[in-house]
């Protein structure tokens, strides 16, 4: 009973919050919203007994993902009302769109849960005298030990890539060069002169 | 009253919809159409663990978190790629984006 409740209470607030997601006039509101959803999918994916999918959700989405997004609404400097002029064209085609699409995808869960649809054998069946965290490490650590070295490859790739196209070199900056001061020494820095008197020096 | 595989599949049918429609609503936004993005990534990933959970088998959860490494990245390669293209016009919007003639 009260996992259903649950259920109930953490899938309301996803739908809802994903629908105020979409359409939110302001988009630092949108990036709110979008964390309440993840906040609310992570606890529905604790209550199949996923944790560690739950953890990655609220750590890599909310803490990252949604982060950046909320610095680049903030930074960028845009008029958003403007960006919101052509939402009532697209509403039409986009409404009946998304209603072909969810029967569509519905038609394919009802023909599912009505015949016994004969499954191919497991892959990793789940036991359930291993915690979920353990069982996912000796997962991945062997069979899926290169896709996983390919996944931190990506993340590697994305790193550089959002540098390298974000960095830029400004002019007429002046910057500290640490090597430059290191090698400076004391006789070619100073100098001995004998200046006569009334003349001054030269520097 | 006990919630089986089809309430999850259900949740995240509405969830990928939304997602799918908020592109269209926000047809000249590219910030909310990435957003979107996540949202369908996130009805992905809710699908692919309630699978995972109800019939015993660990490598959906596996591949869950592989599909959450490639949405970290993609928001993180498309907001720098949002940054310059601000950067250099102005503007984010859509339908401005026709330099390249394709």
């Amino acid at each position: 009973m009260i996992q259903a409740l649950a259920f109930y209470l953490f899938a309301f607030v996803v739908v809802l919050s994903g629908a105020l997601t979409i359409a939110s006039r302001n988009p630092v509101h949108s990036v709110m919203w979008l964390i309440l959803a993840f906040f609310n999918a992570a606890g529905l994916m604790i209550l199949v007994g996923a944790e560690f999918i739950a953890m990655l959700l609220v750590i890599v989405y909310v803490g990252a993902v949604a982060v950046l997004f909320l610095f680049v609404v903030m930074m960028l400097d845009i008029d958003f009302t403007e960006l919101r002029a052509g939402v009532a064209r697209y509403f039409g085609i986009g409404l009946a769109l998304a209603v072909a699409l969810a029967a569509e995808v519905m038609i394919a869960i009802g023909a599912w849960s009505t015949g016994p649809i004969q499954l191919a054998r497991r892959a990793a069946p789940i036991d359930d005298t291993v915690p979920n965290i353990q069982a996912i490490g000796n997962l991945l650590y062997t069979r899926y030990l290169f896709v996983f070295e390919g996944a931190g490859l990506v993340l590697l790739v994305a790193m550089i890539g959002a540098i390298v196209l974000t960095h830029r070199q400004r002019g007429g900056v002046k910057a500290q060069n640490i090597s430059r001061q290191n090698a400076r020494r004391p006789q070619d820095a100073t100098r001995n002169t004998s200046p006569v008197v009334g003349q001054g020096v030269e520097l | 009253m006990t919630i089986g595989l089809v309430h999850y599949l259900v949740v995240a049918a509405i969830l990928f919809t939304m997602g799918v429609l908020g592109i269209f609503l926000n047809r000249k936004n590219l910030i909310v159409i990435l957003m979107a993005i996540e949202l369908i990534l996130l009805a992905v990933n809710i699908n692919l663990v309630a699978f995972s959970a109800f019939l015993h088998d660990l490598v959906g959860q596996v591949f869950a978190m592989f599909v959450l490494t490639v949405a970290a990245g993609e928001a993180a390669i498309g907001l720098a790629i949002l940054v310059i293209y601000f950067r250099g016009r102005g503007t984010i919007a859509v339908d401005d984006v026709n330099r390249m003639k394709g």
